[in-house]
């Protein structure tokens, strides 16, 4: 049987505000072109920007991949950066290092991790202080969440 | 309400996108913090936020929004047009506060949650 491949690798720069979000809006496009729900392309939308913006506003350089698999999307966001020290605090709503010069954009409500965690189905960070840090984000979609019920 | 209606009748400038001014606005939201938004949001949405950089053209994008209106006599960067003219999201500009742009807003019957 014949495999196909569905997956993609985008680079993200840190602190590159201006291009900052093409990547989620790239991820966004070909999940609507590939006609997936458009509940589920929004939350994969709203995750894998948080996502995307915490490399932006947090590390200095990324990568995303995401990857189509049979029974669900998977999106992997990796860093070279600082790291987070307390992951679990991280993740709480509020909590921000944001400097103030990226507050002053509008960045640092302390949100980003929990729109995530609210809109994945599963949410996993690895992370290494003064490397980096890896988010992986599982999503299942609506037909594979019936068909594996 | 149609988004060139509430144009017309706030008399906004647009700076942006003009040739997406047909949609209908189904709803509203306010904040000018950028993860609350995109949290919060809905499609169809119009915008009222005081950020004129580029990210907000993202968040307008990705969120489906119908547009942004730049309040408090902000103007978008360059770079926000620029992105705007790209995606196809109209950005429009007020003097009044967000305050006034909401009050307004929801005295034509455009309304957040609700
Ligand atoms: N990739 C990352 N590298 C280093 N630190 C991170 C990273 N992602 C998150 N953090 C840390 O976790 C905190 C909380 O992240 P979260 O995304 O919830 O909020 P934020 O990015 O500060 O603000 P918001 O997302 O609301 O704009 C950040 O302020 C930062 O200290
Ligand atoms: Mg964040």
């Amino acid at each position: 049987m014949e495999k196909k491949e569905l997956m993609w690798d985008y680079e993200i720069e840190g602190k590159d505000f201006r291009n900052a979000g093409r990547v989620s809006s790239k991820v966004k496009d070909i999940l609507k072109e590939l006609g997936f729900d458009p509940d589920f392309v929004r939350r994969v939308a709203i995750a894998s920007y948080e996502a995307e913006m915490n490399v932006v506003c947090h590390a200095d350089k990324g990568t995303l991949h995401f990857a189509i698999l049979p029974q669900a999307l998977q999106i992997v966001v990796k860093d070279r950066g600082p790291g987070i020290p307390d992951i679990e605090l991280a993740m709480q709503e509020g909590y921000s290092t944001a400097p103030p010069e990226i507050r002053e954009m509008g960045f640092g409500a302390g949100m980003g991790l929990s729109n995530m965690k609210k809109n994945a189905d599963e949410l996993h960070i690895v992370s290494t202080v003064g490397q980096g840090t890896v988010v992986e984000m599982v999503m299942r979609s609506p037909r594979s969440r019936q068909g594996s019920a | 309400m149609k988004l060139s209606e509430i144009i017309k009748e706030l008399a906004l400038t647009i700076q942006s996108a003009a040739g997406r001014l047909d949609r209908e606005v189904t709803g509203g939201y306010a904040s000018d913090l950028l993860s609350d938004v995109m949290a919060h949001s809905k499609e169809g949405d119009i915008w009222v936020t005081i950020q004129g950089h580029p990210n907000v053209v993202a968040i307008a994008t990705l969120r489906d929004l119908a547009g942004i209106i730049l309040a408090n006599g902000r103007q978008p960067d360059a770079e926000t047009v620029q992105r705007a003219e790209e995606e196809g999201v109209p950005i429009l500009c007020t003097l009044l506060p967000t305050f006034d742009v909401v009050g307004r807003l929801h005295r034509l019957g455009i309304h957040g949650k609700d």
